[in-house]
């Protein structure tokens, strides 16, 4: 029990995202697994207009970046700055108002898109008067957050603070433009923009909500975590520095990439491809700064299931960051493209890297936060395999499904037509979209193990009421 | 390393930095495709767009005349289709690639969106691509296919939609027109105002076939004609 902590530094927000955070991951998966099932066996569409694949899918992509991602940092954003700048948040309140009008958002969004109010940009469909809430409370996070840095205790800031202010300057840039619509209803608007060059900011925007969100947010939560849960130093300060204003300047110009021989002009998609190639350089610098600052401990990964996950979601970022780049050349994304094998890449980020760090955040801030261990440590390794391996078998999955899809679209025949007909190609997949549906069930039933674990140990916090020890205990500072 | 220094001691000197560094490659990448004029071919080859005289309708219109707004049941069947989410496994865009040439026709060109808020390229093809579907199948096949789609292409996995038929078009389009018109889609005042008699007594169903049969068929381009460098 660290009863100074609790003292010192507001955890009451802090212990609501958390937990939230690992149930929305819980949420997101088991939409995810029901719309992979709809692909799988379509009679699962059940010819209800709310629950079709178009309709659940934005539902899906929303609930793991916004709700598991949005509470996930927001949850480790609010607990580090405190931690790291020794001093508590600058306004509880505002806080208060992060956490209720960010839920209330993500409520909203759970009744519109069955209904199917959508703006129709991937990753940005919900309808304008939302989009508006979502501008007010992302800034009313962001504003808490400097005013917490500026009241620092600390002389310096700490490099995992770079990186959630990063993340919140530019995902405020993005939101805003690329949310510019005109209302024509209540619930119905047009983007502002059209064609060429509304999917050029559109994807500015996918790209980046990946690229700052999912991996500058997520990057903030591995350099507090992994140093402090391997009980060592970060690896390279200077290295953390190079890599952090490669990734600010580097990353924006990625969006590109998504629209290679599309009717975006060339040098518009050369200038992203070629940019995300040298992006391998400073991803790398933040996968090894991450995993080499366990050097020296490397027999704690046999005992401590937490720091698993963390270095597990650092091999899969390498990974991920590596196929990216790949996938951006153009040779191979005339192939890639509209394929599967965008979705495994998807994912190879999403379960492997921004889950899995994000779970590792979440077990070690449990313990700190409500002051009693984890009510089962073997829960927690039964996760880690559920995770790995429910990730491992739906990026496999997509990589054959996407390849063959690619490859079944462009083969000709021995008299020079096309070798088979897009049916065929649909029909070619059954069996990889089977897969990857018992790849996320895998992954589900382990989102659920830690759903219960939270809340078994919240229980026993409540029953034994550590929080309200800690808050009364004289301090031993 | 000295910025570098001040930086980590100075909060708001990090912001401001932060909020410059990163509005560069947008600005590079978004803002000259507003203004370049390579951007848009109907800039070298006007042809493709369509020169609607004084007084004319959008019923005026005859395919291959040009890009021109969608009329209202079009526009009506758009909603519809993004409503559904139907972008999420259908492109409408196609590559200037040998294989996508002869499943689908013509590479697509940027004019050819010019009026389409939001875009609608798509990102996915779990379906084949919709941008040059208009006139491929009839509008009987389009109704059976979107009622039960495995009824007519036994692979599919596409969802049936039979609440299509049953729904009444949304009587309001005229004011979505309106708001089309505010940024920038020619809509005269007369396509806005005969909005609601187009519409009338049709179901959404009839409005996602107008649309899907409008797809690629408003412009004719040239086989021998280089539009894209």
């Amino acid at each position: 029990m660290d009863a100074t902590a609790e003292q010192k530094y507001d955890y009451g927000v802090v212990r609501w995202f958390t937990v939230m955070a690992a149930v929305y991951l819980m949420v997101g998966a088991l939409v995810g697994v029901y719309i992979a099932s709809e692909l799988a066996w379509p009679f699962l569409n059940f010819d209800l207009e709310y629950i079709t694949f178009g309709r659940l899918r934005p539902l899906h992509t929303n609930a793991v970046i916004f709700a598991y991602g949005g509470c996930a940092l927001m949850a480790t954003a609010f607990y580090t700055v405190q931690r790291t700048c020794a001093t508590r948040l600058w306004s509880s309140k505002l806080a208060w108002f992060t956490f209720i009008g960010w839920n209330l958002i993500i409520v909203s969004a759970v009744i519109s898109f069955p209904l199917g109010l959508t703006q129709g940009k991937e990753y940005a469909e919900l309808e304008w008067p939302i989009d508006i809430a979502i501008a007010v409370v992302w800034l009313s996070y962001m504003f808490n957050f400097i005013m917490t840095i500026a009241n620092r205790k600390t002389s310096h800031i700490y490099v995992s603070n770079w990186f959630f202010l990063g993340m919140m300057v530019m995902i405020t840039y993005l939101h805003v433009v690329n949310s510019l619509a005109v209302p024509v209803g209540l619930f119905k608007s047009y983007s502002i923009f059209s064609g060429v060059q509304d999917a050029m900011i559109q994807w500015w925007w996918g790209h980046n909500a990946v690229g700052f969100y999912l991996t500058a947010g997520f990057l903030g939560i591995m350099y507090y975590f992994v140093p402090k849960q391997a009980n060592r130093p970060v690896y390279s300060y200077r290295l953390s520095v190079i890599h952090f204003w490669a990734l600010m300047f580097g990353y924006v110009w990625l969006g590109a990439h998504h629209l290679q021989y599309t009717a975006l002009p060339d040098w518009t998609g050369s200038l992203g491809a070629a940019v995300s190639l040298a992006m391998i350089i400073p991803s790398w610098g933040g996968a090894v700064n991450g995993m080499m600052t366990l050097s020296g401990a490397w027999d704690k990964l046999r005992t401590d299931y937490v720091l698993r996950f963390l270095i597990m979601s650092l091999a899969f970022y390498a990974m991920s960051t590596f196929e990216g780049p790949v996938m951006s050349i153009k040779t191979v994304n005339a192939l890639s493209h509209y394929t599967d094998w965008t979705v495994g890449h998807v994912h190879s980020g999403a379960l492997g890297w921004v889950a899995m760090v994000g779970i590792g955040a979440i077990y070690h801030m449990m313990t700190k936060v409500f002051h009693v261990q984890l009510w089962s440590t073997k829960l927690i390794n039964a996760h880690f395999w559920t995770a790995t391996i429910g990730t491992v078998v739906y990026i496999v999955a997509m990589w054959v499904s996407g390849i063959m899809q690619g490859l079944m679209w462009r083969a000709y025949d021995e008299y020079g037509t096309l070798a088979y007909t897009f049916a065929e190609s649909v029909e070619a997949m059954h069996p990889y979209y089977a897969m990857r549906a018992v790849g996320g069930m895998i992954f589900l039933l382990g989102t659920v193990l830690m759903v219960f674990n939270i809340l078994m140990t919240v229980a026993k916090a409540s029953s034994q009421g550590s929080v309200q020890a800690a808050r009364t205990a004289p301090a031993t500072a | 390393m000295a910025m570098q220094e001040s930086m980590e001691r100075n909060v708001w000197g990090l912001v401001i930095v932060l909020a410059i560094a990163l509005s560069v490659g947008g600005i590079v990448e978004i803002v000259p495709l507003f203004y370049l004029k390579s951007t848009m071919e109907h800039n070298s080859a006007p042809e493709l767009v369509w020169q609607r005289q004084e007084g004319q309708t959008l019923n005026d219109h005859k395919p291959g005349d040009g890009m021109r707004p969608y009329k209202a049941l079009e526009l009506a069947g758009r909603d519809v289709y993004i409503r559904e989410g139907c972008y999420l496994c259908h492109s409408q865009m196609v590559r200037p690639f040998r294989d996508e040439k002869e499943r689908y026709g013509h590479y697509s060109l940027a004019s050819e969106s010019m009026y389409d808020h939001p875009f609608q390229w798509g990102s996915k093809r779990t379906g084949p691509d919709m941008a040059r579907v208009g006139g491929k199948y009839s509008d009987d096949w389009h109704r059976k296919h979107l009622r039960a789609p495995r009824s007519v292409v036994p692979e599919s996995v596409m969802p049936n939609y039979p609440w299509l038929k049953d729904n009444p078009v949304n009587a309001s389009i005229g004011d979505h027109m309106k708001g089309m018109q505010m940024i920038g889609v020619p809509y005269t005042d007369a396509d806005i105002a005969a909005a609601a008699k187009e519409v009338e007594g049709k179901t959404e169903e009839d409005a996602v076939v107008a649309f899907l049969q409008v797809l690629g068929t408003m412009t004719k381009l040239d086989e021998n004609k280089v539009y894209r460098e």
